[in-house]
């Protein structure tokens, strides 16, 4: 287990930012961490990264304690903070060169630019970072989380902000990078998390609500099951209410319906049964599991 | 420490920052020494360089906190000091970079002023009639004031991420370092007590001292632990944000 949280607790004064938060990250896998603005998914990251203290519990990386070993633990860790904090008077080689310095890293130029261009930089790699988008800019600090080829990688929300292409390129580059590194990585938009992570945990008020992968999230916090239904001919609702007594139809237009069952029970059957009954035919039908968002909701208000 | 001190002295030279406090130093000193006439060697009439280390200190004064003033305020504000403690540094490794690389240009500073030294050396009647002993000792002087006045400017602008407070604070505190206990033993309350404990606790004291080019352990010792002193303290300032 390359990274285990025990009961991490945090206080801001008197307001607990995290509470006995315990969760744990394996290798080759990317965790996200979720919740609301304030929920503690940043001072969760930097106290793993070294940049806080906590006020109880622990936590290791790669078998370290943080608390007694920080200098070993940074150095395993590759982080990307929040505000993408950069030199804004450096050059982008420049900077990354000062990056590899202080991880001691040989062969400095070689390893400069293989991660130039494995983050996308190659056409702006000679400019000044104050001259670069918010975009590229990002990708430099992705590149110096990257330069020493961390173990563990710790990115804070690394594609806010950013337009749809760079999103899609930032998301298949995390992704590529998933191979022998553990990712844990933070936001709060949820179609992200959804298609990159492959376990969740999300937060709210500093606790966390769930932790689990993405199937049985799913399957734990929402059992119904929403189905799209669009019939030849529109029918009356009372009919299709009669079906099962946990069916709600959610909206109906003409001959479509969105139906929601809460128990979860699958009715398709029933449903086409008693379509054909009275004399209809159904062009279309589909179940759904309730969506990320929705469970997102449901457990964070 | 040594990547963190070389990045510093990078930004120093990179931006204006590095070449005017250098040039503003050796115009001030040039000027009092050399162009005003109160304070000129040439109507001293002494082959003397006591007047550059009686204005140095003052010019100091202001300069130092120019030069550290961003060191860590600078940081701070722009959210880069997270990304420095969260690399394999120790916090000594980040306050002993940028408190040698700002102590660096400070000296950096100081050294082309030994072509007054010659100046004064050739202008001497007899040539060369000039206390190289004093010299010698107020050069060291100058290097241990410098290096109190950039440990004072490295902790106050670790205390605050705006610049120009930590620019005033420096200055100010500099200031009280370097005056104050002198002031304050001609005071009644010390005067003839304990003035001189009271005075030995200032920087002119010791300065004064080493300026006659003896050079005392005392003097030294008192240097030193108050550099050590401050440098403490930024660490623990750094040390506290994570709290």
């Amino acid at each position: 287990m390359s990274i285990k949280v025990e009961s991490l607790t945090k206080l801001y004064g008197t307001q607990k930012a995290i509470e006995s938060i315990s969760f744990e990250a394996k290798e080759g896998q990317i965790t996200g961490l979720v919740g609301p603005n304030g929920a503690g998914k940043s001072t969760t990251m930097k106290i793993l990264t070294g940049s806080l203290t906590s006020d109880g519990g622990g936590a290791h990386v790669c078998g370290i304690d943080v608390a007694t070993d920080d200098i070993k633990v940074k150095s395993l860790i590759g982080y990307l903070p929040e505000s993408n904090p950069l030199y804004p008077s450096m050059y982008v080689k420049e900077f990354l060169g000062f990056v590899c310095k202080i991880h001691k890293i040989k062969n400095a130029d070689e390893r400069i630019n293989e991660v130039i261009s494995s983050v996308g930089l190659d056409k702006e790699k000679h400019k000044k970072i104050s001259s670069l988008s918010k975009g590229y800019r990002q990708r430099v600090g992705i590149a110096q989380a990257l330069i020493h080829d961390p173990k563990v990688l710790i990115l804070d929300e690394p594609i806010s902000g950013l337009d749809p292409n760079q999103i899609q390129e930032i998301r298949q580059l995390i992704v590529s990078l998933k191979k022998d590194k553990t990712i844990i990585f933070s936001s709060h938009i949820l179609q992200e998390v959804e298609s990159i992570c492959d376990k969740i945990i999300i937060l709210n008020n500093g606790q966390i609500v769930a932790d689990n992968k993405l199937d049985h999230l799913h399957e734990d916090h929402s059992q119904s099951v929403v189905i799209e239904l669009e019939l030849l001919k529109p029918m009356s609702e009372s009919i299709l209410k009669s079906i099962d007594p946990n069916l709600i139809i959610v909206k109906s237009e003409n001959n479509r319906y969105l139906i929601e069952i809460e128990s979860g029970e699958d009715i398709r059957e029933a449903i086409f049964d008693r379509v054909v009954d009275s004399n209809n035919k159904i062009l279309s039908m589909a179940m759904q599991k309730k969506n990320l968002e929705n469970l997102f909701k449901s457990v964070t208000k | 420490m040594r990547s963190i001190f070389i990045k510093e002295l990078n930004t120093f030279f990179s931006s204006l920052t590095g070449y005017i406090s250098i040039v503003i130093f050796l115009l001030l000193t040039g000027l009092f020494l050399w162009v005003f006439s109160d304070t000129s060697i040439i109507n001293y009439n002494y082959a003397s360089l006591g007047q550059l280390f009686t204005i140095a200190p003052l010019v100091f004064m202001f300069l130092i906190p120019a030069i550290t003033m961003s060191s860590f305020s600078d940081e701070k504000q722009r959210g880069t000091l997270e990304l420095l403690v969260t690399k394999p540094l120790t916090d000594w490794d980040i306050v002993g970079g940028k408190y040698f690389a700002a102590l660096a240009l400070a000296v950096i500073a100081i050294i082309p002023t030994l072509v007054y030294y010659y100046s004064v050396v050739q202008l001497g009647s007899p040539k060369g009639n000039i206390d190289t002993g004093a010299v010698i000792g107020s050069y060291i002087g100058l290097v241990f004031l410098a290096s109190i006045f950039t440990a004072v400017g490295i902790f106050l602008s670790s205390l605050t991420s705006n610049q120009i407070v930590a620019f005033i604070l420096t200055a100010f505190v500099c200031f009280l370092l370097y005056f104050a206990f002198g002031f304050l033993s001609d005071t009644p309350l010390f005067f003839g007590k304990i003035d001189n404990f009271v005075k030995s606790l200032g920087i002119e004291f010791h300065y004064d001292n080493i300026s006659k080019g003896r050079i005392d352990t005392r003097d030294i010792f008192y240097f030193i632990s108050v550099i050590a002193l401050f440098l403490w303290f930024t660490i623990i300032s750094l040390d506290k944000r994570k709290w």
